[in-house]
């Protein structure tokens, strides 16, 4: 079975498919940092960011609809933030008893929870137009603009080459399983094993996996080494920034600067 | 999407900028400090090894087992990492795994990603490693030592981390200390069962298969000396942390702090802006439907600019 | 009604969109042995992965032994067909060669005791008795093949269902397996391009070619076809 629907890139040839990804990674960076930094409460600042982000996904025709069916992903973590509405002291909204113990919501707890759930949420569906419209080998000229080690860098290429086949022998791997995980029927017969075991099981299952990588690790490198690899890392010299690039990052980060500013300075 | 993460990436937007800027510091000084000595260690062989078996730790995220009731076991991989690898090649290949997870698969956020490689790749793999020798030394040479040790190892990185996921978010203001520590804690010491019982699997597996792997950690026992500072700086960060963040339960003291010195801060801009460039402003309901009022403009205009462009193209092709 | 496949009207398209199987329609009964042939990329695989539920989700029906296959019966239906993969390395994930032909028994439930005695029969089928401790991955492409079925037979399926079970071995495994199969009293469908093999041991011949089904009848007869053959990239031993 071939996963490459697992890749999220979508090709495309819209305004920011076509952007230089050095200057997507900068500018949705340095978004989440202005939603990072945007006080809990400041309404209009998250009406402006959100409409700033729906700008941006309408700009990539990835589909409204496809990013927010996407965005969906990190929501079970606002679980977490549950408890600061009950925990946050302040004006009182609403009480739940539960059996002997109440707990109250206060205006405050509330504020700071829808807050820190519009962030996130805002903040994945920036990241999801990145990676939907960015290769992973751009986005490897970004990390090497960032001034990430080339040696990190070059791990994180290779790993991505090797994730699709390496995925693809995990998926096998289940499929022997589950074709093999039958149940006679019969009366009396407890199915399925011990949690230990099946435990175990799933355990060998990854050690053939992590042996496969090895061995296969092992022939990549004399591969490498057999085309003149000598443990040094070389890439070619980055491109220069063409100058409308330029001038989308300007007006990017001091956009994104004004709205941090604003929020901070009426709403912190 | 056939992979499901451990509920310990943290998105963005959930922790601080200060705690995320914070960690985004101590995990680049570890994975650069750890470059350094995987340079030294492994010499030109590295690349490929870590690359593949980063790869391996990402797909080897999609094996899991049924537990009970719809849940199931999954494998983070700090510790099997740390077993196969010793702790410095571990931490550069679960920086990987965690790097891109937040990069394409929006597993953990960008901002916040600093913190999620400290938690994964720092301290999961730290934990691991101290766990895993301890036991290496009682059992001097036996092979129980790395079965019992692979599965505490494998236990406590998640437990721990989660521990440090809980503190991050205490001290974010985003969850109280005294239910993020518990509730996080005590999920996790259950889904560390299950990395526990993947771990032993998979080190029976190589065992039984390649010997020499398994037992090769030994050798690059070198490395003991600051990964004990380390550890000892992590351990000691968590003991002190822990009851300062569960007396202060909502990390609100932390949080007015921030405020306090945000406010400081804020004065001098007040001076420098002239009262009259925002008017009106004042009243927030208004303020918010303006916002909205601008926004949807915005948007419409940017639609209208790409149905117009994409007409264009469709004439022209 | 035992042991029997029945196929009709399946249509199935990957997730990329690649139609594979175009509706297929196909009736085995009980003890038959079927040869499925057909050039690379026909679809055989596909088809077979539908025999137990490991993809669905395409238009028609699938019921082996009666049952349908579908979600609640699925355990059921693995239990009864035994789908030994095109590679063996998909197929063998334990450490030992004893624990991946103990899996699906000790997964059914059985006692330890059965269980052994499973593991014993099945190797001893196969003729790798004396394997039973080796590890699995360093084994030779034959080896593992015959591993590869072991770990069906251990779960005493009533259908046996065989991806290219000859492919990569020499010519006295390749002797062995045949005679191994052709000793098994169930019914077999057996996805191939080893002509001979087919001729030799299997009366019905059925011709895949981009997703359908573009022959069935018996093989002495549909061999004779040179036209029909020659069509669909076949060629006689
Ligand atoms: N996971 C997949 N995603 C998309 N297309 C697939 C996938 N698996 C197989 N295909 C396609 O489906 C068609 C049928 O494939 P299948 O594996 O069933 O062929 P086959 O008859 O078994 O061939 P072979 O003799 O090479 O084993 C081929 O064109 C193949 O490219
Ligand atoms: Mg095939």
């Amino acid at each position: 079975m071939h996963i490459h629907f697992l890749d999220p890139f979508i090709a495309g040839q819209s305004a920011i498919h076509r952007l230089d990804p050095r200057v997507k990674f900068v500018l949705a960076v340095a978004f989440i940092l202005t939603a990072a930094l945007t006080p809990s409460g400041a309404w209009p600042v998250y009406v402006l960011l959100f409409a700033l982000a729906m700008g941006v996904i309408v700009l990539s025709e990835l589909g409204v609809g496809f990013v927010f069916r996407r965005a969906v992903l990190a929501l079970p973590f606002v679980l977490a933030a549950l408890p600061v509405i009950f925990t946050l002291p302040g004006v009182p909204l609403f009480s739940l008893s539960l059996g002997s113990w109440g707990l109250t919501a206060t205006a405050d707890g509330v504020e700071r929870f829808v807050s820190i759930a519009l962030k996130s949420w805002i903040s994945v569906q920036i990241a999801i137009v990145l990676s939907s419209s960015t290769p992973f080998p751009e986005l490897m000229v970004a990390m090497r603009a960032a001034r990430v080690p080339r040696l990190l860098v070059s791990i994180f290429g290779l790993m991505w080459r090797y994730l699709f086949v390496l995925a693809d022998e995990a998926m096998r791997l289940l499929r022997a399983r589950s074709a093999r995980s039958g149940a006679t029927g019969l009366p009396g017969m407890k199915v399925g094993g011990s949690i230990s075991w099946r435990g175990r099981v799933a355990g060998g299952m990854a050690g053939n996996l992590f042996l496969r990588a090895i061995e296969r690790s092992d022939r990549i490198y004399v591969a490498m080494l057999s085309r003149g690899y000598d443990g040094e890392v070389r890439d070619l010299p980055l491109p220069p920034l063409r100058a409308l690039h330029w001038l989308v990052l300007i007006c990017g980060v001091a956009l994104l600067g004004m709205l941090a500013i604003f929020g901070f300075l009426f709403y912190g | 999407m056939l992979y499901a993460p451990l509920p310990m990436h943290i998105p963005d937007g959930f922790l601080s900028v200060l705690v995320s800027l914070v960690l985004w510091a101590a995990t680049i000084l570890v994975v650069g400090y750890s470059l350094r000595r995987v340079g030294q260690d492994l010499g030109e062989r590295q690349a490929p090894l870590m690359g593949v078996l980063a790869a391996a730790i990402f797909a080897g995220q999609m094996l899991n087992f049924t537990v009970a009731g719809g849940t199931s076991g999954h494998l983070m991989g700090a510790a099997i990492a740390t077993i196969l690898l010793g702790p410095w090649a571990a931490i550069l290949v679960l920086t990987t795994v965690v790097g891109v997870q937040a990069l394409v698969f929006q597993d953990g956020g960008l901002l916040v990603l600093g913190a999620n490689i400290f938690n994964m790749g720092i301290v999961g793999v730290a934990v691991s490693y101290f766990v895993y020798r301890t036991f290496q030394r009682l059992a001097n040479g036996k092979p129980w030592g790395i079965f019992v040790g692979g599965f505490i190892a494998a236990w406590a990185s998640i437990f721990i981390a989660a521990l440090a996921v809980a503190l991050q978010l205490a001290f974010s203001g985003t969850s109280p200390a005294n239910i993020a520590l518990p509730a996080m804690g005590g999920i996790h010491a259950l889904i560390g069962l299950g990395e526990g019982l993947i771990t032993v699997g998979a080190l029976a597996f190589l065992y039984a298969t390649r010997r020499d792997l398994v037992t090769a950690g030994e050798g690059q026992v070198k490395a003991s000396s600051a990964v004990w500072v380390a550890g000892l700086l992590i351990a000691l960060a968590l003991a002190i942390a822990s009851p300062l963040a569960s007396a202060h339960p909502d990390g609100l003291e932390w949080v007015a702090e921030q405020r306090g010195f945000l406010d400081a801060a804020r004065e001098p801009l007040y001076n420098v802006i002239p009262d009259y460039v925002l008017p009106g402003i004042a009243n927030e309901s208004l303020a918010t439907i303006l916002a909205g009022i601008l926004g949807a403009l915005i948007v419409f205009f940017i639609a209208l600019g790409v149905a117009y462009t994409r007409r264009k193209r469709g004439t022209a092709s | 009604m035992h042991h029997e496949i029945e196929v009709s009207g399946l249509s199935f398209a990957y997730p990329d969109g690649h139609v594979a199987l175009r509706n297929v329609s196909l009736h085995i009964t009980p003890c038959e042995k079927v040869a499925l042939v057909g050039p690379n990329g026909a679809g055989k695989s596909t088809l077979i992965l539908h025999l137990n539920g490991i993809l669905n989700g395409g238009s028609g029906t699938v019921s082996v032994c009666g049952l349908e296959v579908k979600k609640e019966n699925l355990a059921r239906v693995r239990a009864m067909v035994g789908l030994v993969f095109q590679s063996p390395d998909d197929q063998l994930f334990s450490p030992t060669v004893y624990d991946d032909v103990a899996y699906g028994p000790i997964y059914q439930g059985l006692s330890a005791a059965e269980v052994d005695g499973r593991v014993r029969e099945a190797l001893q089928a196969v003729r790798m008795s004396n394997y039973a401790r080796r590890v699995s991955h360093h084994l030779s492409m034959g080896e593992k093949k015959r591993i590869a079925i072991a770990t069906v037979l251990s779960m005493k399926p009533e259908i046996l269902v065989l991806d290219e079970p000859t492919a990569g071995l020499d010519p006295r495994a390749r002797r062995d397996l045949i005679k191994l199969l052709d000793d098994l009293p169930i019914t077999m469908l057996v996805s191939t391009h080893d002509l001979r093999m087919v001729q030799e041991l299997f009366p019905r011949m059925v011709i895949m070619d981009e997703g359908r089904i573009v022959a069935d009848g018996e093989t002495a007869v549909l061999l004779k076809d040179q036209a029909l053959l020659e069509a669909h990239g076949l060629e006689l031993p």
